[in-house]
């Protein structure tokens, strides 16, 4: 297995925002990280890096097993040698993720210069033909230009050029197609899973496009409010969603002109991390399910069909009718 | 760049010559006659006419003004009425002084709050950080004749370390370099610090992190060019400032440069060199926000482009 994430549990002080969060994904998978706005997706990418200590993050508990090699008390120095080099990571927003202060080549070939001792000459090459690979025409031009003067697909397919430049292993993309407009998302998207096949390198995905998640991805982790709510392969959640919460999510794959992430037929949103219940079920306030035990005992997980779930009334079992959503 | 650098000296013509109108007629409204400086004890009125006569004072304003401009634009600068030399000498001697002593305060208020101000933001809400900038607010808020006299009464009169006053040798230069400095110290200081914290908290720097990239070298490398940017334009500002703003220095320790010879000149209503000197004050300023817009757009090429 290439990343194994047991019980990982986060804080930000007092602040509990992770909840025993497990998945797993293997070279040549794409897992998809998916939740409404708020459920800690970005949190637990920024978790596997050890990049959430700059915000003040802290595991309190749980492994994160890259390749056998628990990341969770590896020490800074360590995990920045991780990062970049064997672990990469495309962020939300590419129109601010580069330094404007720098050319795209400059900034492509820091990661083979710093990872594979490339020379600068040497670094630029292969930045080029990276950036070729990428379908990028006039490569080396590009390479000589400065992010403001690229278009936001451009952008994005630099910043997955800067995970490709050191080979990385596993790439964590956080929404990495939601500043961009329809057409070009669809590219990046189709970029992405190609590079998983090709190259056999692990994809964690986060996205609230559902619709993405079954084009391209294999395994799904559907997180709710810093827990997850159910987790398995991509077609059984989709033929037949056992949490509600996965269901009402796959019952609103977007259309055209709705909010991103809006749960059709659920009212409410996730609850802020302060309001966070213990004892309980998360999803309980907005759950047409809920009942007494689900305020007050939390849904222990259970395995059932390949699917993990964490739900004390879930849907049938293979029934193909997610009736929350419909 | 050189479309840019050519459109920005271009703008600074009208610039100059507004500054120059205002200076020369500052000066001819004020109250006070060089020729009163001239004239000896018990002289009559004719005397007074000639001399008048003599320096051109008696024509209009607008052909005084003309002369002026004109000779200026050909380097000339007059004669001193009342010093009886050429104001271009006089100048050429006092400006050596005034450029050593500016220069070298420029370089330590941008050395060392530049330095001040990237530890502090680094180490952004810790002892270390409000220690220094408690310290250079405090510094800042001392008045630059006050720090001098402290700096003379414990390194020259005390230690015996320094000269007190005059400008013989390159030890003459330590105090008045450090008082002018301190204010720009703190103030570069500030600014670096708070331009700093800006840029850390920007996306990219996260991206930078999650490439591997050191710390220390996303600081000096990426975070601290952004944070250059407004840094070089506030310095660029006062490099006319430090030249004028020299004066009460350059009076406490009794150096000679321009500020001195300012404020010589306007005690003895010298019309031509203290225009002169006003001019240059100002040409030095123009020249500095010059030379950071040009900087700036060395630095940034979005503002190359025309984007920002
Ligand atoms: N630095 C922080 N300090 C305190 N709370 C935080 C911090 N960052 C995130 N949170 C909280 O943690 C929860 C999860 O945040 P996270 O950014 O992981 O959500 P997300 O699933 O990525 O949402 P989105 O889809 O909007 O990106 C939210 O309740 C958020 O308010
Ligand atoms: S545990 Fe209860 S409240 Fe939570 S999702 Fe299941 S049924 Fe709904
Ligand atoms: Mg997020």
């Amino acid at each position: 297995m290439l990343l194994e994430v047991k019980d990982l549990s986060l804080s930000i002080g007092i602040l509990r925002l992770l909840d025993r969060v497990s998945f797993a994904v293997d070279r040549g998978q794409v897992l998809g990280l998916v939740g409404e706005s708020g459920s800690g997706k970005s949190l637990t990418a920024l978790a596997l890096t050890g990049l959430v200590r700059r915000i003040g993050g802290v595991v309190t508990g749980g492994v994160i097993l890259f390749d056998g090699q628990d990341l969770a008390g590896l020490p800074e120095p360590a995990l920045r040698r991780l990062r970049g080099k064997r672990i990469a990571f495309i962020t939300q927003n590419p129109m601010s993720a580069l330094d404007a202060l720098k050319t795209i080549g400059d900034q492509v070939d820091q990661v083979a210069r710093l990872h594979l001792g490339l020379s600068r000459r040497a670094a630029r090459a292969r930045t080029v033909e990276i950036l070729t690979r990428l379908r990028i025409p006039d490569a080396a031009q590009v390479a000589r230009a400065y992010p403001h003067q690229l278009s936001g697909g451009m952008k994005q397919r630099v910043v997955i050029a800067m995970a490709l430049a050191a080979d990385a292993e596993l790439i964590i993309a956080d929404e990495p197609t939601t500043a961009l407009d329809v057409t070009v998302q669809a590219q990046i998207v189709m970029i992405l899973a190609d590079l998983v096949r090709q190259r056999q390198i692990g994809l964690i995905l986060i996205t609230h496009d559902m619709g993405v998640v079954a084009q391209i991805c294999d395994l799904v982790c559907v997180l709710y409010a810093g827990r997850v709510a159910e987790s398995g392969p991509v077609e059984t959640l989709f033929a037949a969603p056992r949490h509600p919460y996965s269901a009402a999510l796959i019952g609103c794959i977007p259309r055209e002109g709705m909010a991103p992430g809006a749960l059709k037929g659920i009212p409410g949103g996730v609850p802020s991390a302060a309001a966070y219940g213990d004892a309980c079920c998360r999803f309980a306030e907005r759950c047409p399910r809920a009942d007494a035990l689900c305020r007050r005992t939390r849904p222990p997980e259970r395995i059932e069909g390949g699917m993990t779930v964490a739900c004390h009334h879930p849907l049938p079992l293979l029934s193909a009718a997610p009736e929350v959503a419909r | 760049m050189l479309g840019f650098a050519i459109r920005r000296i271009l703008m600074l013509v009208p610039v100059f010559l507004a500054v120059s109108v205002i200076i020369f007629l500052m000066i001819h409204l004020l109250p006070g006659d060089p020729i009163d400086n001239l004239l000896k004890i018990g002289a009559g009125p004719e005397q007074r006419a000639a001399l008048t006569a003599k320096y051109g004072l008696d024509r209009p304003l607008y052909e005084q003004y003309a002369l002026w401009l004109g000779n200026v634009l050909q380097g000339d600068f007059g004669t001193a009425i009342v010093q009886r030399r050429p104001v271009a000498s006089l100048i050429g001697q006092a400006l050596p002084y005034s450029l050593a002593l500016g220069g070298l305060a420029l370089v330590m208020s941008t050395v060392l709050g530049v330095t001040v101000g990237v530890i502090a933001a680094s180490a952004k809400g810790s002892w270390l950080d409000q220690g220094l900038m408690g310290g250079v607010l405090f510094g800042s808020m001392l008045p630059n004749f006050w720090i001098g006299l402290l700096l003379i009464l414990i390194f020259s009169v005390s230690l015996g370390w320094t000269p007190v006053s005059g400008a013989r040798g390159w030890e003459s230069l330590i105090l008045p370099v450090v008082t002018i400095g301190l204010g720009g110290t703190a103030l570069v200081a500030r600014v670096t610090r708070v331009a700093m914290i800006d840029a850390q908290s920007r996306d990219f720097v996260m991206l930078l992190h999650a490439k591997g990239v050191h710390p220390v070298v996303i600081q000096l490398r990426h975070v601290l060019r952004h944070a250059l940017i407004p840094v070089v334009t506030i310095l660029a500002l006062r490099i006319g400032w430090i030249l004028g703003g020299a004066v009460t220095v350059e009076v406490v320790f009794a150096r000679p440069g321009l500020g001195s010879l300012l404020i010589k000149s306007l005690n003895q209503h010298d019309y031509p060199v203290v225009q002169a000197s006003l001019l240059i004050l100002a040409m030095a300023v123009l020249l500095g926000t010059l030379l950071g817009d040009l900087l700036q757009a060395a630095m940034d090429p979005r503002i190359r482009d025309g984007l920002k």
